[in-house]
């Protein structure tokens, strides 16, 4: 499912709600999501799933191409942990 | 360091789009109910931008009860794994820099 499918599902399901506002939820959801990301705040989505950041720390890479090392700096990187219901929904035969 | 809830998103919803509340709170869940569904059935949610819904097929692997120290065997399963899309990991990479300069 892509974002635009994610849309028309959307439509589908709020057939009250004109498509302008639902395509601007969705942006809106997915923005504030990675706003908060960007600023270290954790994301809770009960049922769903919880987004935080892990620290990676610095480390010596290689140029792949020339086989050359290159210093790498500490970072964080997004992580998500599916929350239960999830987990158990895609677990079912 | 705050946590944000559906409750923060679906405000937000309200106060930038003029959502009226239970429009904004209805449409949150929907959001995430509708990538629940896609992923349950087996199928990969792609959002540009964000990241990128994977499911992975995991064999059967042995495992321990870590109280009584007694093996017993984690089954086959499906797990959800997600990939940050490139906007999402450069917008984190720019909390790095506050954090380590």
């Amino acid at each position: 499912m892509t974002k635009s499918e994610l849309i028309e599902r959307l439509v589908a399901r709020h057939p009250d709600m004109p498509i302008k506002d639902v395509e601007a939820a969705v942006k809106t959801i997915l923005d504030h999501m990675s706003e908060a990301l960007a600023r270290g705040d954790r994301i809770e989505i009960r049922g769903f799933g919880s987004f935080s950041l892990h620290f990676r720390a610095p480390r010596v890479g290689r140029n792949p191409k020339t086989g050359e090392s290159v210093p790498l700096g500490p970072k964080f990187v997004p992580h998500f942990k599916p929350g239960k219901e999830l987990r158990d929904q895609v677990n079912v035969d | 360091m705050g946590s944000l809830t559906k409750a923060d998103i679906s405000e937000r919803l309200f106060e930038e789009l003029g959502l009226n509340k239970r429009e904004a709170k209805e449409v949150v869940e929907s959001f995430f109910e509708e990538i629940r569904e896609s992923l349950s059935a087996n199928e990969q949610v792609k959002l540009s931008g964000f990241g990128n819904f994977d499911l992975r097929d995991k064999r059967e692997r042995p495992g321990r009860n870590p109280k009584t120290g007694e093996e017993v065997p984690i089954s086959a399963r499906r797990v959800v794994t997600f990939k940050p899309g490139q906007k999402l990991k450069e917008k984190v990479e720019m909390y790095t820099d506050l954090q380590t300069h």
